[in-house]
Parts: C-alpha cells; sequence; structure tokens
C-alpha cells in the first residue's frame, strides 16, 4: 500500500507537472493575443497582425497540450484518487463542474472561431472570439484554484458521518489563501509568458528576422515583465504571509527553522537533515527572516518542531524538497526581475529601442525562454509537498484518498506517462524554434495543413 | 418536502439524464472525429489533409463533452466514480494516452518539418484507435458488470473492435458530408465496409445484456414493459436498411443529402443508447450501485444545476454557432 501510495503520488505530480506548464501558457498568452487584436484593430498597423499570428500558433499548440494532459487528471481523480471524492465531493464537485460547465466550452468552441475563423467571420467577432477563450483560459484558472486554495484552507463546510458537507458557498470559494493563491498564479502566467515571448522573438532577431512583429514583441515582453515583477514579489509575500497565518508548519519547512523562536535568521543555504531534525552546512543573514515573516526584527516564527505528535510522527511535510523548491522559485524570480530590468533600461535608454540590446543580453533572454515554466513549478512544489502530510489540510491526508491499484500497475501507467511526457515536451520546445526559425527566414507558416504547398511568402515590411 | 417534491429523489435522476446526455452527445461528436483517425491509413497525403480540416475547428470542444461526462459522474455520483474507474484503470490508461497523442498530432502535424509529418499522421492514427478500442474495452467491461475474468475480457474484446469499426462508420459519413469529389466516393465505400461493425455491435450488446443480467432480462421480456421497448429495435432496424439503400446510391447529383448518412448513423446511435440507458436504469454501477445510493448530498447538486440551466443552453448556443461558421464543405484551415 505503501508503495502503490508512492507510486500514485509521483505519477499525479508528474501528470499535473506537465499539465501545468501550458495552462501557465495559455491563461496569459491569451489576454496578449487580444492586446495585439485590439492595437491591430486600433491602428490597422501590420505589425501587430504579424506578432499574433505567430503567436496564435503557439497558443494553439500549447493549448491542445493543456487540454490532454487535463483530460489525464480528471481521470485520475477517480483511477487512482478515490478517497479524494468520496470524502470532499460535496465541496470539490460543484466547483470543478463549474469550471467545465463556465470555462472549458467556452474556451474549446471559440478557439476554433479564433485560429480559422479570421476570414470567415466579421473582424468583431474574430475579437470577441479572442476575448472569449483568453476570458476561458481565466475562469478556468479561478476555479481550479478556488477549490486547490480550499483544500489549503478549508473552511465553509461541516463534517457528517466522514463527509464534508458545505454550508456556505461564498465562504468555500472566497477561502482565505485564494485571492493571493489566484492573482499569484496569474502573474505568474503572465510573467510566463513575458520571458517566452521575449526569449523566442530575442532568437528571431539574433537569427536574422527583424521584422516590425518581432520588435513589437520583443518590446511589449520584456517592458511587460519589468512592470510585472515587482508586482509578483509583492504578491508572493502577501501569500506567505498568509500562508504563515492559516500553515506555518509549511512556511516553518519553507524557512527550514526548526526551533520556535524571535530574532529568526533568513537561511539562503542549508541541508535540512529530517532525522536529526537540524540543518548542515547553514549559511543565514541574521534576524531577516523575521523581518520577511512578521515585518519586525525580533518578531517570533514557529518552527517545526512545535508540529510533531507525540507518538514522534511529523505533522509537517519534509522538509528538504520545500525548502529547496522554494528557493529555486525566489532564485529564479530575481535573475528574472535583474534580466527584465536590464533589458528595459537598455531599450529605453536613448530611445534605442530593440536595437539597444547587445549580443549577450539577447543570448542571454533566450536562455531565459522557459524561466516562467522553473519558477511555476518551483513555486507548486512549494505550496503542493508544503501541505502534505494533508490533502486536504485537517480534513483528510493524502493516504486516505489512494486507491488500492497494485503497484506494478500503477509503475507501469507511470512509466507510460513520462516517455509520452518527455517526447512531446521535447516536440513542442523544438516545434517552438523551429516555427521562429522559419518565420525568421521569411517563410510562410500560415496554413495549418499543408505547409509545403502554402502560398508564397509575403514581403517583409521594410523599417 | 417542498413544490418539487424531494430532491433527494429527482435531483440524483436529473444528474443521471445530464450525464447520459453528455455521454451520447460525445460518442456522436467524438465518434465522428474518432473514426476520421481510424479511417487515416485509408486516405493518402492530401486526402488526410482534408480529413483533418473536416474536424478541425470541433474536435477540441467534441472531447469536452467526455470531460463533462466524466465531470459530473465524479460530482454527482463521487462513489460509482471510484469504483468505476479503478475497476477499469488499464483501459482508462491506455484511453488518456490515445487521447494525449492525438490531441497533440492535430497541432504537430501541422507546425513540425515536414518531414516530421507522416510520424505525427500515424501518432494521429496510433491515439485514435488506442482510444476507440480502449473505449469500446470499458463499454463491453461495463455492461459485464466490472468483472475482471476471462470470458468477460473476450467479450470486451469483442466490442472494443465494433465499436471503433462504428466510429470509423459515422467517421466515413461526416467525410461524405464535408467533401466532394473523389474523397467523397471513397468515403461512401468506407461507409459501406464499416456498417456491419455497427449492426455487430448493437447486435451482440442485445443479446449479451438480457443475459447477463436477470433484472434487465424481465425489463425487456416482460408484458407490456416490452411494449415500450419495441420502437428501438424496430426504428433500428429500418434505419439500417434505409443507411444501406442510400449508400449504393451516393453521392447524389448536385451533392444532395450528403448530410443524411451522418444524420441517420447520428439516430442509430441514440437508439442504441436509448436501449442502453432504459436497461441500466436506475443502476450507475450495474446491479451494484443505483444512481440514488450513489449520488451527491443534494444541496450541491443543487448548487450545479442552477449553473447547468443557465450555461447549457448557452453552451449548445455557441457550438451551433460554431457549426454554423465551419458548415460546407471542409477547405483548407488557414490560420488567417
Amino acid at each position: 500500500m505503501m508503495e502503490t501510495l508512492l507510486l500514485s503520488r509521483i505519477q499525479f505530480a508528474a501528470n499535473i507537472s506537465f499539465h501545468i506548464l501550458f495552462p501557465t501558457i495559455t491563461i496569459a498568452l491569451g489576454w496578449v493575443l487580444l492586446f495585439f487584436k485590439i492595437r491591430y484593430n486600433m491602428t490597422r498597423d501590420d505589425r501587430w497582425m504579424e506578432a499574433y499570428r505567430f503567436w496564435v500558433k503557439i497558443f494553439a499548440l500549447s493549448f491542445a497540450m493543456g487540454v490532454v494532459s487535463g483530460i489525464t487528471m480528471s481521470f485520475q481523480f477517480g483511477t487512482n484518487w478515490p478517497g479524494f471524492m468520496e470524502t470532499v465531493g460535496n465541496i470539490a464537485g460543484p466547483l470543478l463542474a463549474y469550471e467545465i460547465m463556465t470555462a472549458f466550452f467556452l474556451e474549446a468552441v471559440f478557439l476554433g472561431i479564433m485560429l480559422f475563423g479570421f476570414s470567415r467571420v466579421p473582424n468583431w467577432l474574430h475579437t470577441t472570439a479572442t476575448f472569449l477563450v483568453a476570458f476561458g483560459t481565466l475562469m478556468s484558472a479561478f476555479w481550479i484554484i478556488v477549490l486547490n486554495s480550499w483544500m489549503h484552507t478549508p473552511q465553509g463546510y461541516e463534517m457528517r458521518d466522514g463527509v464534508a458537507h458545505a454550508t456556505d458557498w461564498f465562504a468555500i470559494i472566497f477561502n482565505p489563501s485564494m485571492p493571493y493563491r489566484f492573482t499569484h498564479m496569474v502573474v505568474a502566467s503572465f510573467l510566463t509568458v513575458s520571458f517566452l515571448i521575449a526569449g523566442v522573438s530575442a532568437f528571431r532577431w539574433l537569427i536574422g528576422g527583424r521584422t516590425a512583429g518581432v520588435r513589437v514583441a520583443l518590446k511589449t515582453a520584456v517592458f511587460g515583465a519589468a512592470l510585472l515583477m515587482p508586482v509578483q514579489i509583492f504578491i508572493g509575500d502577501m501569500h506567505g504571509l498568509n500562508t504563515k497565518e492559516y500553515q506555518p508548519a509549511k512556511v516553518a519547512a519553507m524557512e527550514g527553522h526548526w526551533e520556535t523562536g524571535g530574532n529568526v535568521p533568513l537561511i539562503l543555504f542549508a541541508l535540512p537533515d529530517q532525522e536529526a531534525r537540524e540543518n548542515r552546512f547553514e549559511v543565514a543573514i541574521p534576524n531577516l527572516a523575521s523581518f520577511i515573516l512578521t515585518h519586525t526584527w525580533d518578531g517570533e516564527v514557529q518552527g517545526l518542531n512545535d508540529f510533531v505528535a507525540d507518538d514522534g510522527t511529523a505533522l509537517h511535510p519534509r522538509v528538504a524538497p520545500v525548502f529547496w523548491s522554494f528557493r529555486v522559485m525566489i532564485g529564479t524570480g530575481v535573475a528574472m526581475l535583474l534580466l527584465s530590468w536590464a533589458a528595459s533600461f537598455m531599450m529605453l535608454r536613448r530611445k534605442r529601442g530593440v536595437e539597444g540590446l547587445p549580443k549577450p543580453m539577447l543570448y542571454a533572454l533566450v536562455a531565459m525562454s522557459f524561466s516562467g515554466w522553473l519558477a511555476t513549478l518551483a513555486g507548486w512544489y512549494t505550496t503542493e509537498i508544503g501541505r502534505q502530510p494533508w490533502l486536504v489540510t485537517g480534513v483528510m491526508t493524502t493516504q486516505q484518498a489512494v486507491a488500492d491499484v497494485p503497484a506494478p500497475m500503477v509503475l507501469g501507467t507511470l512509466i507510460a506517462y513520462l516517455v509520452v511526457y518527455a517526447l512531446l515536451l521535447g516536440a513542442y520546445v523544438y516545434v517552438i524554434f523551429y516555427l521562429a526559425r522559419k518565420m525568421a527566414q521569411g517563410k510562410d507558416i500560415g496554413t495549418n495543413v499543408a505547409p509545403s504547398t502554402a502560398a508564397a511568402p509575403k514581403a517583409v515590411p521594410a523599417e | 418536502m417542498n413544490t418539487f417534491g424531494d430532491p433527494a429523489l429527482w435531483l440524483p435522476f436529473v444528474f443521471a439524464g445530464l450525464m447520459g446526455l453528455s455521454i451520447l452527445i460525445y460518442v456522436v461528436l467524438d465518434g465522428f472525429d474518432l473514426g476520421v483517425g481510424v479511417l487515416f491509413p485509408f486516405a493518402d497525403d492530401d486526402e488526410k489533409d482534408r480529413m483533418i480540416a473536416s474536424i478541425g475547428p470541433f474536435w477540441d470542444a467534441n472531447e469536452t463533452w467526455l470531460v463533462l461526462a466524466v465531470g459530473l459522474l465524479l460530482v454527482a455520483f463521487p462513489t460509482a466514480h471510484g469504483a468505476i474507474l479503478t475497476a477499469l484503470y488499464l483501459p482508462v490508461a491506455i484511453m488518456l494516452i490515445g487521447l494525449i497523442l492525438r490531441g497533440v498530432a492535430f497541432e504537430f502535424r501541422a507546425k513540425a518539418p515536414a518531414p516530421h509529418k507522416h510520424l505525427w499522421n500515424n501518432a494521429f492514427f496510433a491515439g485514435s484507435l488506442m482510444t476507440s478500442l480502449s473505449q469500446g474495452f470499458m463499454l463491453g467491461m461495463y455492461i459485464m458488470g466490472l468483472e475482471w475474468n476471462w470470458a468477460n475480457a473476450g467479450f470486451a474484446t469483442l466490442t472494443a473492435v465494433f465499436l471503433t469499426v462504428g466510429y470509423s462508420f459515422i467517421g466515413a459519413t461526416w467525410v461524405i458530408h464535408k467533401t466532394d469529389e473523389h474523397l467523397q466516393r471513397k468515403a461512401v465505400d468506407w461507409a459501406k465496409g464499416g456498417i456491419w461493425g455497427l449492426v455487430l455491435g448493437i447486435g451482440l450488446i442485445s443479446m449479451a445484456t438480457p443475459l447477463v443480467s436477470a433484472r434487465i432480462f424481465d425489463k425487456w421480456f416482460s408484458w407490456p414493459e416490452a411494449l415500450l421497448l419495441s420502437p428501438l429495435p424496430i426504428i433500428s432496424g429500418l434505419l439500417v436498411v434505409w443507411l444501406w439503400w442510400m449508400l449504393r446510391r451516393m453521392p447524389y447529383m448536385n451533392d444532395r443529402w450528403s448530410y443524411l448518412p451522418f444524420a441517420a448513423a447520428t439516430s442509430l446511435w441514440v437508439m442504441a443508447f436509448g436501449g442502453m440507458a432504459y436497461s441500466f436504469y436506475p443502476y450507475v454501477v450495474p446491479d451494484q450501485l443505483t444512481i440514488y445510493e450513489a449520488a451527491s448530498a443534494p444541496e450541491s447538486l443543487f448548487i450545479i444545476l442552477i449553473g447547468t440551466l443557465f450555461v447549457l443552453p448557452a453552451i449548445l448556443g455557441y457550438t451551433i454557432l460554431a457549426y454554423t461558421v465551419f458548415r460546407g464543405k471542409a477547405t483548407d484551415l488557414r490560420y488567417d
């Protein structure tokens, strides 16, 4: 049973990690596309449509990846985690149902018009379709994060015969961690997309595709990232304070603090040792954690040793993965902040625009194309592993939900999923840069069906 | 209890109805685009492009009906959801991998370098085949009461084959409607070649269902309930004869009536599905768990129902809009 639990957890983690990569792109890219489309409607300037046409293809690809990996998860609730719905189905059910009804159909139906309808429907309807797809992805994010947040900070329910019943839907939807988690994720999505657009545009620029469309996309992305990074740091701080209030064990694991006390140092590096219940090779800045978490220099912060049952079982998550995921997220975020500010500064200096970016800066942007993925995944690992051993905090543990499927069967499907996901991820990244290269060479990628027989490429607009 | 009677009685019934409707819409809509995928090896490269173009704007929304169906099972009948899906662990996993492969192949085959295109075509075919076969297998296992033994697995293998051929049949009727000339004539031949799958499939399931369950046997063959059921086999038989008669003469002059085979095939699905729903009601896990025993708390169902009443008409409305925008013969899908 232990093995089935561990394998099922790894399988679900693999699925949800693979899945979240693509919504992270589509949630924000939909709105970015709407921005391009509206700019085009206002100016009738072709460079906005050029940017739209390229990025709508990346959107279509990402959307398809997100849909199929999302279907997988809706089935895995039943195949691997039947206890979850049996216990909290009365709350999770309506939230999932609303996600399907208000988001999935909206996105899926209008996606067809958005992708293939430009010449078939009036322009206003095409713009509306773009809006509805963007709105649908945001709604989808909203409902699923409501459910996820409720699992972290449940309220508005009562237990009858071991089953949760809803008593207050407003309290369930606006549970304490939801506003922070939702805004943190949406801004993370915009940052991920900004760095993807900046990176791919820099790549096109470097290999000679210096069109007006690349120029506007690169500028929009870099300035957007530079503006959003401080916002994200602010939201992240608020989210952390919220977690400290409702899930103190998670914060203790993130910070690597074992003992409760004041004047807590901020640990930069350590190897947490769960058995000895101490850190090795600790490097720390005195008092800084107290300041960050309590906004006073000597504030008291709860330590992990407060979360141990009388019989010695830990009621807190495993420390090392939470501790390290958190540091990966912060480190990536800092790198994103520095890069976006440096690039913005270079573009604004003497109003040189994209020409103001030296080659090493362009290479750095290419290298950071998927930095948003890294930070988002690390952030989710922090919060999700940080919730353990609970599946729904205080209501049920992860172990209580797992299905009694033979371990070898779970292992078999896990391997199959991993192989498929690895291949698809490789193909996805490869195709994005392949399309970018093709665009840079001035080839038409307009057709979805037979690229080889497509019409001759349009002339590149002169600078 | 209140104006509408006891909600613990009518809510599960309403949700079973909604779930049944979603499954029915799913097997018709995704049935035709899965079928198009299953027919891929019989088409040459240009025909493959046109076949993809005929389903490109729709497939994603079609698959969403599966998400809604399994979602309703999940939210309205959580214990049944767990029981059914854990019993069908392997076929579900195979179906999911199939759905992943075919869903992404749509995009990759158009965007990947030309030399890789045939690889993604193969992935599209393989994914469609895996999905169809595993769905047919699950159907068979469900009818057999979700018991794993050799006889049931054998029966499920047969239903897997027949459902796959059935999907390819409805896929062929879609291609008849959405294309013309050579490909359309080819699709008429495919439809003629595939209709047996549907007939044998429906026939086999109709014979097996009452034999597996004495309860269903009584429901079918006791008087006067048999009278209620009798229109189903009669209309189905007439539909099959009509389809066969029509397909032998297609395509008609000026491409008239090209939608009729698809419409007739859809009616046939509705008949078959109606028969199944009639037989299994009130059970959601055959002969083990009724919809009333498996249902979620009424207040949760009620919250979902209110949303459904507003959202479902909107979904139907914009689905019709999408099918109207992309009506007529399939042309090259362009992003502009």
